[in-house]
């Protein structure tokens, strides 16, 4: 085995091409039989080596993980013994008895049904008006995206001191005599205020990909439907948006996806109230596993966390198939 | 998939695409073009709407500066001010003086380069054997990689306490480490990786085979240096990340000098839990400046990189 190496390398040039070497490049041709490290076993264990710090990673601190969850979902965990007992469906049972979940569930709707309309349309309406040639469209799309890289925390700091009572929005307010809310401390409002708060930190993103997406769009089709008589808005919504499709849902999950997971601006902004008006989902497992130490109950509530998004990206790749055009 | 062209820059309109056809309504308007009374009407709507529509996407920032020179007292007035005319550094002192700010920040470096480098070689590894090398059972291999983005790392955290706390590394910097390095973000790098080493010609590697380098020497000798836009995205993407986390550091970490920046920025209370708004404004703007200058040079990669982020999902 140890002179393998030298003759393999040797031979390679002038080998018979085999029937495997068509695929990946550089080829490595099929050794003589009789070897065992042939090249191309050789360069397979080459690949294996390569993955294998990612594949561990991806194990020990995903699927194992997600292993875990489903175990702790389905035991008691006595914090004071550190015993776990076993309680089969017990978990699965409280979701129903819970009689918060349905006020954290209807936060989580609003919350991500809010960011995603609103960060959509306003993605989409700043990606139209800048996708034209004018003096400080650089500028202005530098402006719009520039909250995407201002840490969250310092963003969401920032807006919770604007939104006080005695703030910077109601002290403008008050210049036009107007008395604001205290924003943070009504149920209604505060959802509005982490709405806004999380559409215009990320909006830039996806005013990005809209952009790329007009680029996309043939100014012939334009062209012709001018000629046609269309007029500007009918030639938004017959011809745009269509070709553009693709895009807006793709961007519509990610974004979904992303508010289910937006934690530090809640925390930070409002700390999930007040009472139970903005908690959402994701904020309520930390508070149920790390702050009342409900292990179990919080790993169910994780393990819905992670339904709703799996069902999500299920959902993503059927309406790709039957609803979305595709030029090519 | 449209996105999995190239990405956009912020600049993707200068490109000439044959502007001087397209009409207004579509999107795009020719330039120098002899205007109308009705379309200088237009454009002075459309920056009339822009300017508005930035105003709260820039002041905030701006605000967040230049309320940290503000003494105390100025921070609330009424009228609200953004410039005040008695500049001080009292709150950036008081910044360092209320917490081990200074160690706090080395923290957040230290953990975003490291977490970047790792990220780096492990995604950069992986992506170059996902597309180039055949092996047994490559696609069901990938696939279980992938599941890596599909889980939202709020969904493992509890366990991950649990298997932290079992090997003591509760209260240290491991679990932001490693978990950064080689979950999500390392997935979306690795995937993103790959993307880009698919689109390589292959008879580069051909001829530096027959020039008697091995799989390690093309990785790095040869794809790697081709791969540099495909690195800095994911330089960005892994830093910011890093730079970002604020649910695994509120979990893990519990002593204010292993803090990193997030957190410790959400730990200016006086006594009577009351918020050092000023100290507060003052941190903030040093930890978000240095980020927002990075920004404002590298532009297109920074665009491109958090574009490629889209991927996701």
């Amino acid at each position: 085995m140890t002179t393998t190496h030298s003759t393999t390398r040797g031979a390679s040039t002038d080998a018979p091409r085999g029937a495997a070497t068509d695929v990946a490049p550089p080829s490595y041709p099929k050794r003589r039989p009789g070897r065992f490290w042939t090249m191309a076993r050789r360069d397979a264990l080459t690949g294996y080596l390569f993955i294998t710090p990612q594949l561990v990673g991806v194990l020990v601190f995903v699927l194992i993980p997600v292993g875990l969850a489903i175990y702790y979902s389905l035991n008691d965990w006595n914090i004071f013994t550190g015993e776990l007992s076993f309680v089969g469906g017990e978990n699965y049972a409280a979701l129903l008895d819970d009689p918060q979940l349905p006020t954290v569930l209807g936060a989580t709707a609003i919350f991500s049904g809010g960011v995603v309309m609103l960060n959509i349309a306003l993605g989409l309406a700043l990606a139209v008006m800048l996708n034209r040639r004018f003096r400080g469209v650089t500028l202005f799309r530098t402006m719009f995206f520039s909250p995407v890289v201002v840490s969250v925390v310092a963003w969401t700091l920032v807006w919770g001191f604007l939104l006080q009572d005695n703030g910077g929005i109601n002290g403008l307010l008050a210049q036009f005599g107007v008395v604001g809310p205290n924003w943070l401390q009504e149920g209604p409002t505060a959802m509005t205020a982490v709405v806004i708060t999380q559409v215009i930190r990320s909006v830039g993103i996806n005013m990005v990909l809209f952009l790329s997406a007009l680029q996309g769009v043939p100014g012939e089709l334009y062209e012709a439907a001018r000629i046609d008589g269309a007029r500007n808005s009918t030639m938004f919504t017959r011809i745009t948006l269509p070709l553009i499709s693709p895009t807006l849902l793709l961007t519509a999950i990610i974004t979904i996806v992303g508010a289910l997971q937006a934690f530090a601006q809640i925390a930070v902004l409002t700390e999930g109230g007040p009472g139970l008006s903005t908690t959402v989902l994701v904020y309520y497992v930390f508070q149920q596993a790390f702050e009342f130490n409900h292990i179990g109950y919080g790993s169910t509530l994780a393990l819905m966390l992670l339904t709703f998004v799996m069902l999500l990206t299920v959902l993503q790749w059927q309406l790709r198939r039957k609803w979305v055009f595709y030029e090519d | 998939m449209k996105t999995d062209t190239a990405p956009p820059t912020i600049d993707v309109v200068r490109q000439p695409s044959g502007s001087a056809e397209l009409p207004a309504g579509a999107g795009v308007t020719p330039r120098r073009v002899p205007r109308s009374g009705a379309a200088i009407a237009r454009r002075i709507i459309l920056y009339v709407a822009l300017v508005v529509l930035a105003v709260p996407f820039v002041v905030p920032t701006i605000w967040m500066i230049a309320s940290s020179f503000k003494p105390l007292s100025e921070i609330f007035a009424s009228p609200p001010t953004i410039f005040t005319d008695s500049p001080t550094w009292a709150a950036y002192g008081e910044a360092f003086a209320f917490q081990p700010f200074a160690q706090q920040y080395f923290n957040s470096v230290y953990i975003a380069v490291l977490v970047t480098a790792i990220t780096m070689l492990v995604s950069s590894l992986a992506g170059y054997a996902f597309a180039r090398i055949r092996f047994p059972g490559q696609n069901l291999l990938f696939l279980v990689v992938l599941i890596g983005l599909l889980v939202p790392g709020e969904v493992t955290i509890v366990p991950l306490f649990q298997m932290f706390k079992q090997v003591g590394l509760i209260n240290t910097h491991w679990p932001l480490i490693l978990v950064t390095a080689l979950a999500a973000p390392c997935v979306l790098a690795t995937f993103v990786m790959r993307q880009f080493f698919i689109a390589l010609p292959g008879e580069l590697e051909e001829a530096a085979r027959l020039d008697g380098l091995g799989r390690v020497g093309i990785w790095w000798r040869i794809c790697l240096p081709l791969a540099k836009p495909a690195l800095s995205a994911v330089a960005i993407l892994t830093f910011l990340a890093s730079w970002n986390l604020y649910l695994e550091p509120t979990v893990y970490i519990t002593s204010p000098e292993l803090f990193t920046l997030p957190q410790a920025l959400t730990r200016y209370t006086d006594a009577y839990g009351g918020e050092m708004w000023n100290t507060q404004l003052a941190a903030a703007t040093m930890t978000v400046v240095p980020v927002l200058v990075v920004f404002l040079i590298a532009q297109k990669q920074f665009v491109e990189g958090l574009a490629h982020s889209g991927l996701k999902g």
